[in-house]
Order: structure tokens, then C-alpha cells, then sequence
């Protein structure tokens, strides 16, 4: 069971909230062109360790996080709000 | 003689079962092959078996970075099926139900495959309407599909709770020719029979580099040394994204968390497979007697094999809902797989950027029954150096091209698959 600490609402369950993707990966310009919107749409970095990801806290503040999270053990390193930068650690 | 036999049964019963045989050798690496293929799941020894009963390439090596058969084969609900909506989808589903149904007879192995019907519910007129939509596209493609009404299902599921007070049943999609298979026997099967043919089988081998020189595949770096080949499979299902990271591209592919779940041993119950219209839920009868049965994904990624709670509840609260008499039971086990997730809920069996490099992969929580077919596509793919036309469609490049094979229309979210 994860326990994420929402910034705004505190530590709570992982029913309250819902995974919205890889927070790493951003939107490209208009003008990018086709290889730029393919990335960003479909490939991903999908690492066996750290990943700072999208959560939606539905059931609390309804407010989307950054969440620094292992993808083996799980553990949750960090939690920011959604403008604050979050870092993928080095290892 | 066929090495397995029911006589041979009785001979070894009366001699003690001493004479019987390691179902595979145990190789050391040579230092060149081939062709190469990486991970040793059921998809990885088809596609070898394939490699050396179709096209003749016998110089073939598994590498397996466990034991085999360890990973998500060994780990599944053992559903087999081709009652897919997409032409693309259920033509290569319904070539790899061809192939189980003579699977025993060409690996000369028990898998148990068990046609004993699918039923899919539907509740509501919109699910009705989109089973049978479903149902004609198989039809047209020459696959068996029937419309049951409620009776039909009572008939073949009594214990199905038809007036469930929000989500009563109207009735479901079945499909007769479905139905499950023993999953290690599949992996031990397809071993077998390529280790009979002069495929290397080695176990506790892990790949932990790709040779990659100008622009083209050389060979593997792996715990037990470097192995080279001039082709290069890799059918390693969740881990698909560790690997082309070694080769230098990235994949539309996304790891998530599946459970699954088994009852404690009972009589027999549910003599097919039924899933749940109204919540992710499907259960059937293994011949030990658990009832095997999960729900859909935890919902975030995970290599992790181990799932939470929160599913589980909801993965319970769903089968009492559709059979209310399995709130008696206790459940025994849980385990969780990791899961190829695509952008469209559909695979990859497909060359790649890197020449003689090829995949198959993004099986998301259906590629059990895809076990034979996307071993005979792979090893197709990989001896012509050119897709055949049942899996001419499921390439890395569809999305790029806008030619996605989206079953389900749920958008591109590898979570919602
Ligand atoms: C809980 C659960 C329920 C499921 N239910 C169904 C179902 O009812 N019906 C259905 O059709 N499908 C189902 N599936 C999906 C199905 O199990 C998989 O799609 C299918 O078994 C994948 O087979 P595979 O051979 O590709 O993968 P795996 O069996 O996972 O094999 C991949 C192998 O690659 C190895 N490997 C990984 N990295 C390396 C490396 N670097 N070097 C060497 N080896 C490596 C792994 O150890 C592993 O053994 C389910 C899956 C799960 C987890
Ligand atoms: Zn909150």
C-alpha cells in the first residue's frame, strides 16, 4: 500500500489518488513537427528505478503532484506541487 | 516413441518413475549463434521452437536470466481466446488458437489445453450492442462466436448472479472454442521440443549489454559472457524497455502491476470462463481445483512483481458481485507479473530501429494466448527478416503513422489498456 504526502492535505492512501503518467515528458511547440509529438505522445523513459510522476489527488485537494517514486520498492522520495521542480536522482 | 506417452506412464509408474529424463539439457553459452533470443517465457521458446521446426535455424540460443518460465507465464490466469474485436488482432489471435488446439501433438507435451468456453457478460443494451459488434467481426473472420441470452447463461453458469440488484446480466458473449491451458507446461512444452531440435536453453543468464555496430546488431553482452549473433530476438516481455535502453532507442511501452489470485482447493465449480461485464473481473476453475481469478491493472508502473491492497479489494468486491457464492471462500494466493503496457493495448511483433534486432513485446495482460502465434510471427519475422502478413500490422511505427490497432478506443494512456 503506498501512503503519499500531499503537500497540501497531508499523508494519505493510495485509493485517494490516480496515476497520470510520467511527469518528465513535456508538451513540444506547435511547430515541433511530427518526431517531437511522437515522443512525447508515445515513447517512454519507463525506468527500472527512479521516476517522478503524475498523481491526482482526486478524493482530496483534486490538485495534481509531482511524485519522485521507485519503480521496484516503491518507496515515495519526494512530493511536490505541480510548478515545483523534482529531479530524477542520478542512481 | 514419443519420450511422454500414457503407456510410458505406466511403464515408469511400475519401475518407480526412475527412467525419466530432464525434459531439457543445461548448455554452457557457445560464444556465437545465429540467432539469438532473449528471455525464456513462453514467447521466447516459441519463438526458438519456431525458428527450428519451420524455418530450419537450429543454432539458436535462449538466454534466460532465471530459472524459465519464471516470469509472467508462469505467473498468469491461463485464459486462451481469440475473441478480439480488430480484423489486425483477431486473424493473429485466431492463427495462435489454431495452434493450440494442435499444440500437443507438435511439441509431443501435455499443456492441458482445455476448450471449455469463454463467456464475456454484458448488463446493459450499449455492452449488448458492443458484444455483438465483437461477435459479427469474429464471425466475419471465420472464428466461432455465439450470443447467449440469460438462460444461456444460467445453463452454462449457475452460480453467476443474474439479478444482481445494480448490475443484473442480459446475457454474454461466448466464445465455445476458448478456454485455458496449464501455463508452466507451456513453457516446460515449448523447451522440450526446441531443446529436442538443438536449441540451447540457458538458464541464470541475464543480458546486460547490446553490440551494436553500424547501426546493426552483433551480439549480447550477458553475465556468462559475451554471446554474438548476427540476429537478435528479444521476448522479455516487462522488461522490453531495459533492454532497447541497452540499444540505444526507446519504445512505446510502459511497465504496470497485474495480480492475480487462487481460492483455496474445491470441488468443481465453474466448468468455464466468465468474466464480469460490470467491474475488471474474470475466473475460472484450475484442474487442482482453486479458482483462479484477477481484475485489471494496480495502476501505476512497476517492476516491483508485487501488488497492493486497494486492487486486491476491488478484485474481491467484483467477483462477489458476480458470483455471490465465492464470498465463502478463502483465498490461498496472490502474486503480480509485470505488464508490457502499449499505448493502444495492442503488441509489437516487429522489426526494429537497430538492424537484426527484432521484438516481440507490448503483450500488455493478454499475451498468454498469444504464446504460439507470437512465437511463430517472431520467428517468421526473424528468418524472412520480414513481417508476415498476420502481424504485418503490429509494429513499433503505427502510432508515427497513425495506423493505431486501438481495441478498446480508450486514447493513449498505457494505464487504461
Ligand atoms: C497476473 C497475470 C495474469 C495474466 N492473465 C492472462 C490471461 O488470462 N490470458 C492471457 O492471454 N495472458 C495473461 N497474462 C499475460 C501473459 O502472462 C503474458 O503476456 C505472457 O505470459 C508473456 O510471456 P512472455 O514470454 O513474453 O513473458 P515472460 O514469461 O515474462 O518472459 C520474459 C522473460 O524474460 C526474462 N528476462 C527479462 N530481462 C532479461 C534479461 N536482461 N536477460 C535475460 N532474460 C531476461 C524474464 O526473466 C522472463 O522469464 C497475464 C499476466 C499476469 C501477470
Ligand atoms: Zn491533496
Amino acid at each position: 500500500m503506498l501512503r503519499i504526502p500531499c503537500p497540501h492535505c497531508g499523508p494519505r492512501d493510495e485509493a485517494e489518488f490516480s496515476y497520470r503518467g510520467d511527469a518528465t515528458v513535456t508538451r513540444p511547440g506547435p511547430e515541433d513537427g511530427i518526431e517531437a509529438f511522437h515522443g512525447y505522445l508515445y515513447e517512454r523513459r519507463n525506468p527500472r528505478g527512479w521516476q517522478v510522476e503524475w498523481w491526482q489527488h482526486g478524493a482530496g485537494c483534486r490538485a495534481f503532484l509531482k511524485v519522485l517514486r521507485h519503480t521496484v520498492t516503491h518507496e515515495i522520495r519526494a512530493v511536490a506541487t505541480a510548478t515545483e521542480a523534482l529531479e530524477v536522482p542520478e542512481a | 516413441m514419443p519420450r511422454y506417452s500414457g503407456f510410458r506412464i505406466l511403464a515408469e509408474g511400475l519401475r518407480g518413475n526412475s527412467g525419466w529424463q530432464p525434459a531439457w539439457r543445461k548448455p554452457a553459452p557457445k560464444s556465437s549463434y545465429d540467432v539469438v533470443v532473449v528471455g525464456g517465457g513462453g514467447h521466447g521458446l516459441a519463438t526458438a521452437f519456431y525458428l527450428a521446426e519451420v524455418h530450419g535455424i537450429r543454432n539458436v540460443a535462449v538466454l534466460e536470466k532465471g530459472p524459465i518460465g519464471h516470469g509472467n507465464t508462469g505467473r498468469n490466469t491461463t485464459i486462451v481466446r481469440s475473441n478480439y474485436l480488430l480484423p489486425e488482432n483477431n486473424n493473429f489471435y485466431e492463427h495462435s488458437l489454431k495452434l493450440w488446439e494442435g499444440l500437443e501433438q507438435s511439441l509431443g507435451y501435455n499443456v492441458m489445453m482445455s476448450q471449455r468456453g469463454v463467456i464475456n457478460l454484458f448488463h446493459n443494451d450499449a455492452q449488448r450492442n458492443a458484444a455483438l459488434r465483437r461477435g459479427n467481426s469474429m464471425r466475419l473472420n471465420g472464428i466461432d462466436a455465439e450470443i447467449l441470452d440469460r438462460d444461456g447463461v444460467k445453463a452454462m453458469c449457475p452460480l453467476v448472479d443474474l439479478d444482481n440488484g445494480r448490475y443484473p446480466v442480459m446475457g454474454g458473449l461466448l466464445q465455445r472454442r476458448g478456454g485455458t491451458a496449464r501455463h508452466d507446461a507451456v513453457a516446460w512444452g515449448f523447451a522440450h521440443a526446441a531443446d529436442a531440435r538443438g536449441v540451447d536453453i540457458i538458464e541464470h543468464c541475464e543480458v546486460t549489454g547490446m553490440i551494436v555496430e553500424g547501426g546493426a546488431i552483433q551480439g549480447v553482452r550477458t553475465t556468462r559472457g559475451e554471446i554474438r549473433a548476427p540476429k537478435v530476438g528479444l521476448a522479455v516481455a516487462g522488461h522490453t524497455s531495459t533492454l532497447t535502453d541497452m540499444a540505444g532507442f526507446r519504445v512505446p511501452i510502459e511497465t504496470h502491476l497485474l495480480q492475480a489470485f487462487v481460492s483455496e482447493g474445491l470441488k468443481p465449480l465453474i466448468d468455464c470462463v466468465v468474466t464480469f461485464g460490470a467491474g475488471h473481473f474474470y475466473i475460472s476453475q484450475s484442474d487442482k481445483g482453486g479458482l483462479v481469478f484477477g481484475g485489471g491493472l494496480d495502476g501505476y508502473p512497476s517492476y516491483g512483481q508485487r501488488g497492493t491492497l486497494p486492487e486486491a479489494e476491488h478484485v474481491y468486491a467484483a467477483g462477489i458481485s458476480m458470483i455471490p457464492a465465492l464470498g465463502r471462500l478463502r483465498g490461498l494466493r496472490s502474486w503480480a507479473g509485470v505488464m508490457d503496457m502499449t499505448p493502444d493495448g495492442s503488441p509489437y511483433i516487429c522489426k526494429t530501429p537497430v538492424r537484426g534486432l527484432y521484438m516481440t513485446a507490448g503483450w500488455c495482460y493478454g499475451g498468454f494466448k498469444a504464446t504460439p502465434g507470437s512465437g511463430w510471427c517472431h520467428a517468421w519475422t526473424i528468418a524472412k527478416d520480414e513481417p508476415h502478413r498476420l502481424n504485418a500490422a503490429h509494429t513499433l511505427d503505427r502510432f508515427r503513422e497513425g495506423r493505431m490497432l486501438d481495441e478498446r478506443g480508450n486514447g493513449p494512456f498505457f494505464w487504461a489498456q
